[in-house]
């Protein structure tokens, strides 16, 4: 048992056992080092397993669940240590607690990685108390006991017994000093498909989501923002408004007061709210409509950045930003000197002294999360307390906003988390939150802050918008001699330099550079990955027509060069793994069997989020537009927890990527959003889904990486590639629907 | 006072005629199951049966559900073993699950209207149901699940 790990144990009221556990993060420096999405200390986790004499078991999970199905999977950890019958499994949704469960978040793939060891101890100490009391009831030797789906053994003797039985009498047992972990071969719960345990909720619309929590007494309210980024609130008239039924209240509120310190979750669109409070959602919907705001241009303004101890002042500026303006300012700062984020041999020489020198340009725009459900949050504060139910991601980056802003200690303050409506990144912002909970304390009552769709799409935490110029030298014997990479953003730039092919060719050079702007931006489903994958993978497609080979080839072949010998330091995969799922994909898919011919076929894959994704999408023409019938994905997250969610969490990350690759992107206007619901921002539907995408992972006994974003990133590369078969032209622009009919969005 | 039948159960409810029926269930009623996606008739999250027929509750004014039949999911069936349930959980469709139940109540409606779906039908009737997790394929698998189910009358 890890040293960092510490477990308690006590009799439940009525009979019964309960161990608690706690630990340390079991993330490596490394990886907090290199995204800064996660945050820096790190303390203990706690959870409970409780078995009660009737041998039911249950398990808090202690993770948000947003579809990536950690109240089933992280249990299941659980209950293949502890040996359990998962019919008697019954999970609880953890509360926050700050102190005693630490930092719970869902982000950056990490759910099962980084629950995985200290879930599986607290089985396997569970179970190993279990078989004591076994042991001494039964005056038998506690090498002798063993146990089947929840039921103790002695088999020389006959006896038996359940857990439920047992429980009592092991909740008096010392905690075991050591306990033996299973081997991967010995696994049962863990690599057999699970339904998910909150399925019959879902099929018959029981309450599970932030905007079904209702009270007694509950207000609705709804903020007014400025028509667009850049904006602000100059005057108001809520005179009609207040007229309108149902309304009870209209003012200003501001989020965060002059030089409050942002953390870097503490992401929000506006700060001066204009709120409009009422019974009803319909109502306030209404009364909205009514309101008389006259806005002004904000100019630039200042905000002041906390958090690491490095406090700091950021202006923003308050230019009302237009999409056609912020892509002429990105090809001027592409053309201007940029910060070299590694360097590997002599690239300027090599260039000059290439015979071939391929260039190429890709650009794509902020997206939305569009969660289905959108932002919301219940608030209920007064002087001494506050209670917030609702969707989000990481409770443990809001509550110490709430605490400085509400002025209460950490402890009055509980927030209960509910299965979200997706979340995609967007709800690791809880703004929201504090939103509602500042419009709480105003009315002095409980408060359901509701975004509307168009709030949601037009005030968002988008995915910024990015470029990147790729360059690839080639001698006269056409081998790749040196390797360029040069991105931007707004108002980041999306370059990850330690990545493939970083370590596979001997003269490397990756730059970025970023344009402020007052657009706001946050995590979006492996964040610049998304976008990196779509430009590397659809330029090595590129190069491999260039260099005449094929595609899987030449980057199994950078991929030999990097294992046996590397270029560099710091490179952050592992080539293994990297060409092991390209082989696989590349055998499932019978990449290169005269059967498939009929299909434009495009290759891509990429790691990011400790994992390893491939796809090859297999594309025909359907009612005259490309459409991509199927898909093969191999991956490599290490060992899966429940193989037939995380399947189906592959498929759902292969349509998403096809929908924002063909669909998604937002555009401004004067700083307003172009696109403002679902008639105008396309999302992918029914019709346009692959018939097939069949996944395969690859079997190891690597603890496990994670899944929820690895496989998104890849999926544009391979459209991207899929559609050049298919029409004959390269794209380098996302979307690339308007593309297909002779237009841009960007 | 509007009346209105809502899964079998009458109900009265003072709200001005033309407030959509979603919030009239989700605010007035607490039958939160129907869900608010987009609120303009794009994403199918809200979709209810009103006399059998597949209806966007969030542009739909509850004075036209007046005195007519309405089922939410919550009134599918009685304990969840609508065949399109059942293939749900067989085949585990959702992720997050948001939008299942406007997928589920639209799915029984196509599948009363056509007993035996192919993919081309199911795309076109399911065209209207955005799923933000993509989970297009289970639900196109889960509804030829339950087209059989309810062939072979296998309802329990």
């Amino acid at each position: 048992m890890s040293r960092r790990t510490f477990l308690k144990t006590s009799a439940l009221a009525g009979g019964g056992l309960m161990i608690s556990f706690t630990w340390l993060s079991a993330f490596s420096p490394a990886e907090a080092k290199s995204d800064p999405a996660l945050p820096g200390n790190w303390v203990e986790i706690n959870g409970y397993i409780k078995i009660t004499p009737d041998g039911t078991i249950k398990i808090l999970n202690p993770n948000p669940e947003f579809g990536q199905n950690v109240m089933t999977s992280l249990p299941m950890i659980i209950a293949e240590e502890l040996d359990a019958d998962w019919q008697r499994v019954v999970v609880e949704m953890g509360p926050h607690d700050s102190v005693k469960l630490g930092p719970q978040f869902t982000g950056g793939s990490n759910s099962v990685r980084m629950y995985w060891k200290p879930l599986r101890e607290a089985g396997a100490a569970a179970r190993q108390m279990l078989r004591e009391a076994a042991a001494q009831t039964w005056g038998v030797p506690l090498e002798e006991v063993t146990t089947t789906s929840g039921v103790l053994y002695h088999v020389k003797s006959g006896k038996s017994g359940a857990y439920g039985s047992f429980a009592s009498k092991a909740s008096g047992i010392p905690l075991p000093k050591e306990v033996k972990l299973k081997e991967a071969k010995d696994f049962k719960v863990v690599g057999s498909s699970k339904k998910n345990v909150e399925g019959r909720k879902i099929v018959t619309g029981g309450p599970l989501f932030g905007l079904d929590y209702q009270q007694p007494g509950m207000l609705i309210a709804m903020i007014e923002h400025p028509p667009a980024f850049g904006m602000k609130l100059k005057s108001f008239d809520a005179s009609e408004a207040l007229r309108m039924p149902g309304i009870t209240d209209v003012f200003t509120q501001k989020l965060y007061e002059n030089g409050f310190e942002q953390g870097g979750f503490d992401t929000r669109t506006f700060n001066d709210l204009l709120v409009v409070v009422g019974k009803t959602t319909w109502e306030v919907m209404q009364a909205r409509k009514k309101l008389k705001a006259l806005w002004e241009p904000a100019g630039d303004t200042k905000d002041t950045m906390g958090g690491r101890g490095q406090k700091r002042e950021v202006i923003v500026p308050g230019e009302l930003e237009s999409t056609d303006a912020q892509l002429r300012k990105m090809q001027e700062y592409a053309a201007k000197p940029a910060q070299q984020l590694r360097k590997d041999g002599d690239p300027e020489t090599a260039f000059k002294n290439a015979a071939q020198v391929i260039e190429r340009t890709y650009n794509a725009p902020f997206l939305a999360h569009n969660c289905m459900e959108p932002m919301n949050f219940f608030a209920h504060v007064t002087e001494e307390k506050a209670l917030l139910v609702g969707p989000l991601q990481a409770p443990g980056w809001t509550e110490p906003t709430l605490a400085k802003i509400l002025n209460l200690p950490p402890d009055k303050i509980e927030i209960r988390m509910t299965r979200m409506g997706g979340g995609f990144g967007r709800r690791a912002y809880g703004h929201y939150l504090t939103e509602a909970a500042l419009i709480s304390r105003k009315v002095k009552a409980p408060v359901k802050l509701v975004y509307t769709r168009e709030d949601d799409m037009t005030y968002g935490i988008y995915r910024p918008m990015y470029t990147a110029t790729y360059r690839a030298a080639l001698d006269k014997d056409k081998k790749l001699v040196a390797f360029h990479v040069k991105g931007g953003g707004i108002p980041e730039h999306p370059i990850h330099a330690n990545r493939f092919p970083a370590g596979a060719v001997d003269n490397y050079l990756a730059e970025g550079w970023q344009i402020p702007s007052n657009i706001t931006i946050g995590a979006f489903r492996a964040p610049r990955s998304n976008f990196n994958a779509a430009a590397e993978q659809s330029f090595l497609d590129e190069l491999a027509e260039a260099m005449g080979k094929d595609p899987i080839d030449l980057r199994l072949e950078l991929l030999k060069r990097a294992k046996e010998n590397p270029v560099g330091k710091n490179n952050e995969y592992d080539a293994d793994r990297y060409a092991g799922i390209l082989k696989l994909v590349q055998e499932k898919s019978g990449w290169n069997k005269a059967e498939n011919k009929k299909y434009s076929r495009g290759v891509a894959a990429y790691f990011c989020h400790n994992s390893y994704a491939a796809h090859v999408v297999d594309m025909v023409m359907k009612d005259g537009q490309p459409y991509v019938e199927r898909v093969f994905s191999a991956i490599d997250c290490g060992i899966v927890i429940n193989p037939d969610a995380a399947t189906n969490m592959v498929q759902g990350a292969v349509v998403d990527g096809i929908g924002n690759a063909f669909y998604g992107g937002l555009t401004h206007k004067n700083g307003a959003a172009e696109q403002t619901n679902f008639h105008n921002y396309r999302i992918i539907r029914m019709h346009e889904a692959p018939k097939k995408v069949e996944v395969h992972f690859v079997q190891n006994d690597i603890d496990p990486t994670g899944l929820g974003e690895p496989p998104f990133p890849p999926v544009f590369g391979a459209v991207a590639n899929a559609l050049y078969k298919s029409v004959g032209k390269r794209f380098y622009q996302q979307p690339f629907s308007p593309q297909l009919n002779n237009s841009s969005i960007l | 006072m509007i009346k209105l039948t809502i899964n079998k159960k009458p109900y009265q409810v003072e709200v001005d005629p033309d407030t959509p029926l979603l919030w009239v269930l989700r605010d007035a009623l607490g039958l939160v199951g129907t869900k608010y996606g987009c609120g303009v008739a794009q994403c199918g999250a809200c979709v209810v049966h009103l006399n059998g027929e597949a209806v966007r509750s969030c542009v739909t004014k509850v004075s036209r559900a007046a005195g007519q039949k309405v089922v939410t999911i919550e009134g599918l069936a009685a304990k969840a073993d609508h065949p399109v349930q059942k293939a749900w959980l067989e085949l585990d469709v959702a992720q997050c699950g948001y939008c299942q139940s406007g997928q589920i109540m639209a799915a029984a409606v196509l599948l009363k209207e056509n007993k035996n779906p192919t993919d081309a039908d199911i795309d076109a009737a399911m065209a209207g149901n955005i799923c933000r997790c993509g989970t297009y394929l289970r639900i196109r698998e889960a509804i030829h699940l339950a087209a059989e189910m309810q062939r072979k009358g296998s309802n329990g």
